[in-house]
């Protein structure tokens, strides 16, 4: 009955939080040498999913068998030692050790005496130059590339032997090059017979690297099918429930340049490079979309349209007038800048504070929210009763903590606060991530309203079908440099692709 | 365990667990007492008693509040910037020096030279905290540390005062200052009653702590501050300035507790013109809830439980001391009850 | 300028500094392994004040010297688990808790020795450790008498030193306990407590907080009072970021520490210490502290995760 080349087998997952159903009688079935990809959009109940097979949750029903064995529920350390590991997507590193102290992590007793490190550096090499994973086992981890940390992360699992390898968006992060590298080591691994869960939304690479795919969509299995029996608009059909057409969106009537870079330069940060002599021109009535792979500058650019960073040479200009000397927030903000930051739970909002209070955050020094130094509450509040009828915010109330919105609604509050100041130019930085599909179509439908009410509107984004689908000119960001501006639909992925891993785009005269 | 933040929690869980704390604290006193060999309801008893048993006690219960209302108000305004001073005792001292270089001599009408010693010792006391506060926004250095240690430096500058320049020659040995000039003193609030006017200027400064925080542009940016520094820099909200000016406001409180000691009460300055009231005022900040009016009642309660606990110690041989384990105790509490009031605790 | 130099190659002046250096040492390395995995201790003034009081108190009432640094030990994790059990499972402000652990155990100590010895009124001494000349060492020239004529419990604090580098960078548990501190979701991946690791390391670094105030009692003054600690705890902590976090650097740090402490008492005593207000020497080791934060201040290699709580299942 039971499958001898089967590795791992989840019965009929099944977890509820509260009244939400985050997991609906679940199974999968995983053979030794085959590649399942896990699909489904944020909050379809992936991560749940992994979280209860390394016993961070518990199951509400259902049992999960590792080579023939149960596996007890909620216990962590159960399917490591079982020969399951797991790349996570935020990388569970620590940087200030090396990446053999971050590989031995874990991998012994607590309490013996020594770590016998020659032989661990010996299978650490063995293991690198079987699977293609190079990378110094001395150096420090905080000073790799994203690219090698995930292969750190993919070292960590194979040297605590395991058979099971689940990637949580293991793409996100890297070029389409070094996607390429990673396959050719995940088919590597394939063929001495490893198994690999693949997690992803990119149906591309779905359709490149699975045999088979499991779909899942609100907590439910939507479907499973051989990648050879299906192809991308039926994966994506069953990911959101229905065909999804791509909307056909109409260029944009470019005006004047509103807001320009001239050769900006700023320092390297952390391990991600700063701007390196980027001309950009921001155009009225214009999308300009940043396509790049995070971490090549595009936070020193953010930066800088943010008032949080000046250049450290070169030029920003504003209606071709030099920006204030004193370039802060502030001053961004008086110039007629509009900002969505990346990360709204962090730099956007206020978690404890209400709607209000979030909502006049950077106009509440101007009248009518205070007038010489004292605050206008009531003029607040029904600023942001505007707010949250005209953008649709779905809350109980001006008075509630911003803390308890969704995503969705919380990227609605902040998109109307930006909106309703009358900017002449947005910048718009990863505004759809980890929103749903219907909160990403209103995001992306604001964004085109403003531009053709003439604003200049900046959409960074990692992710490369939104810059393409919404730019009218694209500029590609690699390792702190910008590409030219592209016009829209004059290159094709593979071109951006390869620019974006830095190889041979013209330089900017 | 986990915590899993309660989205909409009851009156129940607002009101009840910081009671709940309270009602352990008091758990807690009646151990230490059977400890200490005696009744705990008489014990108990004793303390409220000796707090407001009397005229006699209620005022001193209120002179002992003066000062932790001063310098609770100082540590709350400060901690809502998540402006971490630890040095109110320091500050305290700097405008307690400031009140006595300023009215040793009288110079002026006393309308006229009472409200610059006030003004000169806020001046001293934001200085004070100006110091860490920069070494903070420059430097990235942590301020608990340094205003803690700036809390030695100070105490032994004024050692040195009152030993050197600021000794009173008719102190007969006693190493205190010289004093405050007679019609310089803080007067009386009423004829006959042992409560001067630095009681009511520090009521007077809760309820304008309470408007400035509810309902002005400078309230609203300390709040902003202390609850997210990324997203108020990002909104635009000159973060460095607002800590700074923060400090003012709270190195300022902590010098009027420092100016009604010495120009109120005992007229002149020595090295035990606080028996720590600055580090108290943590406490009373922390169990307020860092809300100003909050800070008046609880400074009422923790001054009580000081003057009650030394008149309970005279009576049933209790260790005064029991008075600052419950007040630690207070703290751990209370904070803990916040949380629960916020987050539920799951056991996996 | 002579009874400058004159001080400074004087074996007694080194033995006087490696002397002041021991209590700093115990509770350098206790606030060290604390903030290693991630918890900033401010209970260290308090643990310090009760750790010298259990330690005597434990001696006073009959027991031998080295069980009464065991009692002091065990005083401080009682406090270090009510520290860790605050902020490590429930993620409380390391601020707050630390203080309040502090005045608690300040409290506590001076409650307990008033109703122990509520008559006397100076207080009793105990018999503490007295200098161990270790043979053959104590024999070499200036270093015999500055280094190897200290108390056994001088010669534990480095001991003690030399195991915390041991354990932090040469064993599992070492490496576990550093991850903790720098980013403890990669210690949870590997299905470890990082809740376990965090109190364990608060508990035992306050048992050591507690020992270095006890060497106060047991070693250095043979009586307790309550204002004896007197801020010894706060430089401590200074020392932790002086050190940059590494135990060697923090021991050197120590005895720099200590040197300009005995430098200054010498001083004192010396033409420069009629002139200037004895309260500027005693100031020395405060203002400090404060240099060295600030002259360290430029260095990232604070452990990434310090002061951070960590709650599983937030991401």
């Amino acid at each position: 009955m039971t499958d001898p080349a089967e590795v791992l087998r989840l019965d009929r997952i099944t977890k509820r939080f509260g009244a939400l159903v985050a997991n609906d009688a679940i199974s999968l079935r995983l053979r030794a040498g085959e590649v399942v990809a896990l699909l489904g959009e944020n909050g379809a109940g992936k991560t749940t999913l992994m979280n209860i097979l390394f016993g961070q949750y518990v199951a509400d029903e259902g049992q999960i068998t590792a080579f023939g064995r149960a596996l007890p529920p909620g216990n962590p350390r159960a399917a490591l030692n079982a020969g399951i590991g797991m790349v996570h997507q935020h990388f569970t590193l620590a940087d200030q050790l090396t990446v053999l102290e971050n590989i031995l992590l874990g991998t012994r007793g607590l309490w013996s005496w020594s770590m016998d490190i020659a032989a661990a550096r010996a299978k650490v090499m063995a293991l690198a130059g079987r699977f293609g994973l190079s990378v110094d086992p001395d150096a420090r981890v905080g000073r790799l590339s994203v690219g090698e940390r995930q292969r750190v992360e993919i070292l960590k699992a194979l040297y605590r032997d395991a058979r099971v390898l689940i990637l949580d968006e293991p793409t996100a992060v890297l070029t389409p090059q070094e996607a390429e590298a990673l396959f050719d080591t995940l088919r590597k691994m394939v063929a001495e017979g490893l198994a690999v869960i693949f997690i992803s939304h990119k149906l591309n690479e779905v359709m490149a690297i699975a045999d088979r795919c499991l779909v899942l969509r609100h907590g439910r299995m939507a479907g499973e099918v051989e990648t050879r029996d299906t192809s991308p608009a039926q994966l994506a059909a069953m990911m959101v429930g229905a065909e999804v057409t791509r909307p056909q969106i109409a260029a944009g009537q470019a005006g004047r340049a509103l807001l320009q870079l001239d050769r900006v330069t700023t320092p390297d940060r952390e391990g991600a490079p700063g701007l390196k002599a980027a001309s950009l021109a921001l155009h009225a009535g214009q999308i300009t979309g940043i396509a790049g792979v995070s971490g090549n500058g595009q936070a020193a650019l953010s930066d800088i349209l943010s008032g949080l960073l000046s250049p450290a040479s070169g030029r920003l200009l504003i209606e071709g007038q030099p920006a204030p000397d004193r370039w802060t927030p502030a001053a961004a903000l008086a110039s007629g800048l509009g900002r969505i930051p990346e990360d709204r739970h962090k730099t956007g909002t206020i978690a404890d504070f209400t709607l209000t209070e979030n909502a006049v955050l950077e106009t509440h020094v101007r009248p009518p929210f205070s007038r010489g130094g004292w605050m206008d509450w009531a003029a607040a509040a029904a600023h942001t009763r505007d707010i949250i009828e005209k953008y649709d915010v779905r809350c109980p109330g001006p008075d509630a903590r911003i803390r308890l919105l969704s995503g969705g609604n919380m990227q609605k509050l902040i998109l109307g606060r930006v909106l309703e100041a009358g900017p002449s130019v947005i910048l718009a930085n990863q505004p759809v991530r980890g929103l749903d599909i219907g909160a990403i179509a209103y995001v992306h439908g604001q964004l085109l309203a403003a531009r053709d009410r003439g604003a200049a509107v900046i959409l960074i984004s990692e992710d490369l079908d939104e810059v393409m689908q919404l730019s009218d000119v694209i500029h590609v960001i690699s390792e702190g440099r910008l590409s030219p501006p592209i016009p829209r639909g004059t290159a094709s992925v593979a071109d951006l692709g390869l620019w974006m891993a830095g190889e041979g785009f013209p330089h900017a005269a | 365990m986990r915590l899993e933040p309660i989205a909409n929690p009851g009156p129940a869980r607002i009101y009840g667990l910081p009671a709940l704390a309270l009602g352990a604290t008091v758990l807690v006193a009646s151990v230490l007492a059977l400890i200490a060999g005696a009744n705990p309801f008489a014990t108990l008893g004793l303390i409220v008693k000796g707090a407001f048993g009397s005229k006699f006690a209620t005022l001193e219960t209120l002179n002992r509040a003066t000062p932790l209302i001063f310098t609770g108000l100082a540590v709350a305004v400060a901690f809502r910037a998540k402006l971490w001073n630890i040095g109110a005792e320091a500050q305290l001292y700097a405008g307690a020096v400031m009140t006595v270089l300023i009215g040793m001599h009288s110079w002026g009408a006393p309308w006229l030279q009472l409200p610059v010693m006030a003004a000169l010792s806020i001046a001293a006391g934001a200085l004070v905290l100006l110091g860490p506060v920069l070494l903070k926004t420059r430097f990235g250095v942590d301020e608990v540390v340094t205003t803690l240690l700036f809390n030695f430096i100070m105490l032994l500058f004024v050692s040195y005062l009152v030993e050197g320049p600021l000794k009173d020659p008719a102190g007969m040995g006693w190493p205190k200052s010289v004093p405050v000039a007679a019609d310089l003193r803080l007067p009386r609030i009423a004829q006959g009653l042992r409560l001067h006017w630095g009681f009511a200027l520090a009521l007077i400064s809760a309820l304008l702590i309470w408007v400035i925080q509810t309902r002005t542009v400078l309230g609203y940016q300390i709040r902003a501050v202390g609850q997210n520094p990324q997203a108020a820099r990002f909104a635009g909200i000159p973060v460095n300035a607002v800590l700074v000016k923060t400090a003012l406001i709270s190195g300022g409180l902590a010098a009027l507790a420092g100016f009604s000691e010495v120009a109120g009460l005992k007229g002149h300055l020595s090295r035990d013109l606080s028996p720590g009231f600055g580090y108290t005022g943590i406490i009373v900040a922390m169990v307020a809830l860092l809300h100003p009016l909050g800070v008046v009642l609880t400074a009422l309660f923790v001054a009580g439980i000081f003057v009650g606990a030394d008149s309970m110690s005279r009576a049933a041989g209790v260790p005064t001391y029991i008075a600052d384990i419950l007040m630690a105790v207070a703290l751990l509490f209370m904070v803990l009850a916040i949380l629960l009031t916020r987050y539920r605790v799951v056991w996996r | 300028m002579m009874a400058f130099w004159d001080i400074l190659i004087s074996a007694s002046f080194w033995a006087a500094a490696i002397r002041i250096a021991s209590p700093l040492i115990f509770a350098t390395m206790g606030e060290l392994i604390c903030e290693r995995a991630g918890v900033l201790n401010l209970g260290i003034e308090g643990i310090m004040v009760m750790g010298a009081f259990a330690g005597w108190f434990a001696v006073y009432l009959g027991l031998p010297l080295w069980l009464g640094v065991a009692v002091a030990f065990a005083s401080g994790m009682v406090f270090g688990a009510l520290h860790s059990a605050l902020t490590v499972p429930f993620g409380l402000s390391q601020h707050v808790v630390g203080l309040g652990i502090t005045l608690l155990a300040t409290a506590v100590a001076a409650f307990t020795y008033r109703l122990a010895l509520p008559q006397v009124t100076s207080p009793p001494r105990i018999e503490p450790f007295q200098p161990w000349e270790l043979p053959v060492l104590s024999d070499i020239p200036f270093l015999g008498e500055a280094v190897f004529s200290q108390t056994a419990l001088t010669y534990a604090a480095f001991l003690t030193a030399f195991l915390v580098a041991l354990v932090l960078y040469r064993t599992p548990l070492g490496l576990a306990l550093r991850a903790a501190g720098e980013n403890p979701s990669a210690v949870a991946a590997q299905g470890l407590s990082v809740t376990g690791l965090r109190m364990g390391a608060v508990i035992v670094g306050s048992g050591l907080m507690a020992v270095g105030g006890a060497f106060l009692t047991l070693s250095a003054f043979s009586s307790f009072f309550f204002d004896m600690v007197n801020g010894r705890g706060w430089i401590c902590i200074a020392l932790v970021v002086f050190g940059a976090w590494r135990p060697g650097k923090a021991v050197m740090g120590a005895i720099l520490f200590a040197a300009f402490d005995a430098l200054q008492v010498r001083l004192q005593q010396t033409p420069i210490g009629a002139v200037l207000p004895y309260q500027l020497f005693l100031a020395m080791p405060y203002i400090l502290s404060i240099v060295a934060l600030v002259l360290m201040s430029r260095r990232a290699e604070v452990p990434q995760a310090l002061m951070v709580p960590y709650n599983k299942g937030e991401r």
